[in-house]
C-alpha cells in the first residue's frame, strides 16, 4: 500500500503545492498545535523555577525580557490566534454550519488572527 | 478549423511489477484542445506500448481515467491539455496517491469498491439527491431517479492528506456513498457505520476531496453533514430513555 503511516507521508502533510486553501488550514493547524504543545512544556518548566526559590525566578523574568524571548512570546500568541481560530471553522463546519463557506470563513479568521497578532506585537514591542 | 501545436514533454511515472516508480519523458506533438488522455494515448501508440493506463469512455461517465495532473487529481478526458501546460511544456502525470500501483497508471480501487458496498453506496438516488441541480418537470413534478453522481473515479481519496497516512480510513468516497445512501433509505444503522474512529471523526477538514472531485460530488460538504446528523443523534440519544 502507498497509504502508510511512513515519515515520507507524514512529511506530505505539510507539502500546500498544487493544493487548496484547505490544506494550507490543515498544515496551519498541525504546526501551531504541535508549536503550542512544545511551549506547554516549556512553561511548566519555567513556573518549576518557582520550587527554586526568589532568585533563580527573577533571574528568569530579566531573561524574559530580552528579545529573543519576547519574540518567541509573540510566536506563542500567533500559535495561539491561528490554533484556535481556525478550530472555530473546524467545528461550525463540524456541526455542518457554513460548510459550503469553509474557505471565507477560514480567511476571514486568518485576517482577525492577523490583526491581532499586529495588536499583541505593538504592545509588547511597540509600546 | 484549428491547427495550432504545441511541442509538450509528457513526464510520465512507470512502474512494473515490485520495482519502485520512476518517470520517463516522452516529448510529442499535441493539439492544445486535447485531452491529456490523448496524450497519454498518443504516447502509448507511437512511443511506448508498454505503457498501462486505465481509461473507458472518454466522456467524464466512467471515471476510470482518474491520475495525477502536475500534482492535481483530474479526469485526465475532461482536462484539456491548453489548462494545464504550455508549448514547449512539461506535463507530469502520475498514478493516484493512496492506493497500490498495479502498473504504470494504473492502481487497485478494489478495497475502496469493497468499503463502498459496505457503506451501501447506492447507484442510482433520487434527482433531489444530485448537487448538480437537475430541472424537474413542471407539467408532472415526478421524483424521477438517475445514476449517481460519484463516478467513483478515486480523485478524492489520492487528494486526502488523512488518507495518505491511514489506510483504516474509510475515506471520502465511502462516506460520501454513506451519505447519499442514508438520504435515500434513511437506515439508521449507516449512521453506526460512519461513527466510528475512521470513519466521519478522522476527517482532518482539509476539503481537498471536494476541491477535486470532478463530479460536484462535494464529499466534504457530505462528510460534515454526516457529522452533524451523528452529534444530533448524540445528543437525542441524553433526553430520550432506551
Amino acid at each position: 500500500m502507498q497509504n502508510e503511516s511512513t515519515p515520507v507521508n507524514f512529511w506530505r502533510w505539510f507539502d500546500p503545492r498544487n493544493r487548496s486553501i484547505g490544506t494550507w488550514a490543515f498544515i496551519l493547524n498541525r504546526i501551531t498545535a504541535l508549536g503550542l504543545t512544545l511551549y506547554l512544556f516549556i512553561h511548566l518548566i519555567v513556573l518549576g523555577k518557582l520550587a527554586q526559590g526568589p532568585q533563580a525566578y527573577d533571574d528568569f523574568v530579566t531573561l524574559a525580557h530580552t528579545p529573543v524571548v519576547k519574540f518567541g512570546e509573540m510566536l506563542v500568541i500567533a500559535g495561539g490566534l491561528i490554533h484556535g481560530l481556525n478550530g472555530i471553522r473546524i467545528a461550525m463546519t463540524s456541526f455542518n454550519i457554513g460548510t459550503a463557506y469553509q474557505k471565507q470563513i477560514f480567511a476571514g479568521l486568518m485576517v482577525i488572527a492577523v490583526i491581532g497578532m499586529i495588536i499583541f506585537g505593538w504592545k509588547m514591542f511597540g509600546a | 478549423m484549428n491547427n495550432e501545436k504545441w511541442n509538450v514533454t509528457f513526464i510520465v511515472t512507470r512502474k512494473k511489477g515490485d520495482e519502485a516508480p520512476r518517470t520517463q519523458s516522452f516529448t510529442i506533438d499535441v493539439d492544445p484542445d486535447e485531452y491529456v488522455l490523448d496524450g497519454i494515448e498518443r504516447v502509448w501508440a507511437f512511443h511506448d506500448r508498454s505503457l498501462v493506463f486505465r481509461h473507458a469512455c472518454h466522456h467524464s461517465t466512467c471515471g476510470a481515467c482518474g491520475m495525477r495532473v502536475n500534482g492535481v487529481e483530474k479526469l485526465t478526458c475532461i482536462t484539456p491539455i491548453r489548462s494545464v501546460t504550455h508549448d514547449g511544456g512539461t506535463l507530469r502525470v502520475e498514478p493516484l496517491r493512496n492506493f497500490p500501483i498495479i502498473s504504470d497508471l494504473v492502481v487497485d480501487m478494489g478495497e475502496m469498491y469493497a468499503r463502498m458496498d459496505d457503506a451501501r453506496s447506492p447507484q442510482v438516488a433520487s434527482v433531489d439527491q444530485s448537487n448538480l441541480g437537475y430541472e424537474k418537470d413542471p407539467e408532472d413534478g415526478g421524483d424521477y431517479e438517475r445514476l449517481v453522481d460519484c463516478i467513483e473515479c478515486g480523485c478524492c481519496v489520492s487528494a486526502c492528506p488523512i488518507a495518505l497516512t491511514t489506510p483504516a480510513y474509510i475515506g471520502p468516497v465511502v462516506l460520501a456513498g454513506a451519505h447519499q445512501a442514508l438520504e435515500e433509505t434513511g437506515a439508521p444503522e449507516l449512521l453506526d457505520y460512519v461513527d466510528q474512529e475512521n470513519g466521519v471523526w478522522r476527517c482532518h477538514s482539509a476539503y481537498e476531496c471536494t476541491a477535486v472531485c470532478p463530479s460536484n460530488v462535494d464529499p466534504a460538504w457530505r462528510i460534515m453533514n454526516l457529522r452533524g446528523r451523528v452529534i444530533g443523534r448524540r445528543i437525542s440519544k441524553l433526553f430520550i430513555r432506551a
